[in-house]
């Protein structure tokens, strides 16, 4: 075990059981479903920015991955053929197919080309999903509950038991993609999205890293469609829309790209903002919008990226007063 | 799915009409929608999201307009000119500052425009359905042509499109301020360089775009319900035909329009839940075939 492995299972061990412990202080149902629903469109935000800040492409249509681990799990689990793991498994695994079609054909896109060929795969899906009604129920999502049988002695059924399956699901893939992150993987990737041409020149095939980190942001999205069929005990077809994606763009630009969990961060301040925007007017997308005028005119870019540049900055100033302040970019963390 | 439904359709000369009458009124506005599109991307290489809701500003400008004049006409100009001169405002005030900005940036700052247009309209008019109606000059009898029936009003709608499609490709492509607009597209610090303001016509450019699409909501307000969101589907339908047609090719605009028109008229008896699915698929295929649209220039791979 190399030592990023050991901090970062430690780091996540020490999350899991602060969030174990969160509904014994705070009890009451709603924030159990706030949790559930963040680390849900988490994993989904944390995924896509693997393709958007750690690569550089540009997907519009990442909820298709979303919509297919919850539909292939609900499906699975419908079937009552499988357990609950074999049929996360296999719905990761069909997930991981899916991307590898797909993904052939849309990494060899570049810019905004790409963003629109996954946007057209999502709303094919979509379309799908809508018609195929004797399989996927239509426009009325997956009907009849997902069942969830016991396994290995742990019974589904129970809120707080699935609280923290989701909760743990979510853990060993913010590991996986932490390794992924600080792995000379990661780097090949930074690389490929700031000179693709270089990497090239540098004997990287650019084609398979891409397909590669392709196929892995959609098994790891696929995931977070698990984990919220499971938790609304069904699947609908607007996991699949162009909106579910669009929410992932915004928890990242909301977040910031630069930084691990700046997604998740995103998705959090998303949530919170439609909670009580919610609450207090109708005119909640007028305030979103302002929100993120305000953000992306103001800031330039995601809040948490925004802090650690002032960090980085300040700390740069600390060292060197004479020189400093012209860090025009800093990098990643 | 039901084929035969659509067949049976093609087979009766009356029916045909109609859904072709059908597939030329949709193709048309979104013609409309679509070159104002196009034009922002060519020359300003902003891809603008929130087209879809200058459409529906359009369409309310022409409501308030007809409702406090009763003259339609009226409407339609208002309409074409108020929100190209919203279009001008949005460019000077917000999207100039996202020139050359990451493709995030412009989808997230014209994302945040189009919820805020859309709560604005919800505010000021309220969220339920309102109708316009048809005008005065327009309440004629449908043409009876070829055994189907058209409303006489389609008719006007498909020419005055044709128009202004004309017009603007008579102006991109054979006037002198058409070659300034392209040249911009091309080599814009060159052209600044030879004495000519482009931070104006960038706001020029912008604001034809935008009047084209206040324009299209105008001409669609008397056969369309008006909503909040209204012009959401239509900048979906607006991205699948500037990619299939080719970003920045008004010709290939205008053939995308009018494909992606057939497909929601025949659609909508055939396959109705499958109409965005065959769009999409159809652009998914332009772009693995050619990626750069089917008439379009730039090098996409």
């Amino acid at each position: 075990m190399n030592s990023n492995l050991i901090t970062n299972v430690g780091a996540a061990a020490l999350a899991v059981a602060v969030f174990a412990a969160l509904p014994f202080l705070f009890p009451g149902a709603a924030m159990v479903d706030f949790i559930v629903y963040v680390a849900a469109y988490g994993l989904l935000a944390m995924s896509l920015n693997l393709l958007v800040g750690l690569t550089g492409l540009v997907a519009f249509g990442h909820a298709i991955f979303f919509a297919s681990g919850s539909y292939t799990f609900g499906l699975l689990m419908q079937s009552g053929a499988v357990s609950i793991p074999v049929a996360v498994a296999l719905t990761v695994i069909g997930t991981a197919a899916l991307a590898l079609v797909t993904g052939a054909i849309c990494v060899r896109l570049k810019d905004v080309y790409f963003s629109f060929i996954t946007l057209a795969f999502q709303m094919v899906f979509y379309s799908v999903v809508l018609t195929w009604v004797s399989l996927t129920g239509g426009d009325q999502g997956l009907l009849g509950g997902i069942p969830k049988p016991v396994f290995a002695g742990i019974d589904l059924n129970n809120g707080y038991s699935l609280y923290l399956f989701c909760i743990i699901l979510f853990a060993i893939c913010a590991i996986i993609m932490r390794q992924v992150w600080q792995s000379p993987f990661g780097y090949t990737l930074r690389l490929i999205r700031d000179n693709a041409t270089r990497a090239d020149f540098l004997g990287v095939d650019v084609f398979r890293m891409k397909l590669a980190v392709f196929v892995l942001s959609a098994s790891i999205a696929s995931v977070g469609g698990i984990i919220l069929a499971l938790f609304v005990s069904g699947a609908y077809p607007e996991f699949a829309f162009w909106t579910t994606s669009g929410d992932a763009i915004f928890a990242l630009m909301l977040g910031g790209t630069k930084l691990f969990l700046g997604p998740l961060f995103g998705a959090f301040l998303l949530e919170l903002l439609e909670h009580y925007v919610r609450a207090h007017t109708e005119y909640q997308n007028f305030v979103l919008g302002i929100v993120i005028l305000l953000i992306v005119l103001g800031l330039k870019r995601g809040i948490l990226d925004y802090v650690h540049d002032y960090w980085v900055r300040r700390r740069k100033v600390e060292k060197k007063p004479a020189t400093a302040v012209k860090l025009a970019r800093s990098p990643d963390a | 799915m039901n084929i035969d439904a659509l067949l049976l359709c093609l087979s009766s000369s009356a029916c045909a009409t109609t859904q072709i009458s059908t597939a030329f009124i949709i193709g048309m506005l979104l013609f409309l929608v679509a070159s104002g599109l196009s034009l922002i991307f060519g020359v300003l290489n902003v891809t603008n999201f929130a087209h879809g809701g200058l459409y529906m500003l359009g369409a309310y400008f022409a409501l308030s307009t007809y409702a406090v004049t009763g003259i339609f006409w009226a409407a339609l100009v208002v309409a074409a000119v108020a929100t190209g001169f919203v279009g001008i405002a949005l460019e000077r005030l917000i999207i100039s500052r996202i020139y050359g900005a990451d493709l995030l940036m412009q989808l997230l700052v014209c994302y945040a425009l189009t919820l805020i247009m859309d709560d604005a309209i919800r505010f000021i008019y309220g969220s339920d359905y309102k109708m316009m109606g048809m005008p005065g000059a327009f309440a004629l009898p449908p043409l009876a042509i070829a055994g189907g029936f058209i409303p006489a009003y389609y008719l006007f709608m498909i020419a005055a499109s044709a128009v202004a499609g004309l017009a603007l490709w008579f102006t991109i492509n054979r006037t002198r301020f058409g070659k300034i607009v392209r040249a911009l597209a091309i080599n814009p610090s060159m052209v600044s360089v030879l004495g000519i303001n482009t931070t104006l016509l960038y706001a020029i450019v912008f604001g034809v775009g935008s009047g084209l699409a206040g324009l299209a909501g105008g001409l669609a307000a008397p056969i369309r319900t008006l909503t909040p969101g209204m012009g959401l589907s239509f900048l979906l339908d607006s991205f699948i035909i500037i990619v299939i047609g080719g970003m920045g090719s008004i010709g290939g605009a205008f053939v995308a329009s009018i494909l992606v028109g057939f497909i929601k008229a025949l659609g909508a008896i055939g396959f109705p839940l499958f109409t965005d699915g065959l769009m999409f698929a159809i652009m998914a295929v332009v772009l693995i075939l050619r990626p750069q649209g089917l008439f379009g220039e730039r090098s996409a791979r």
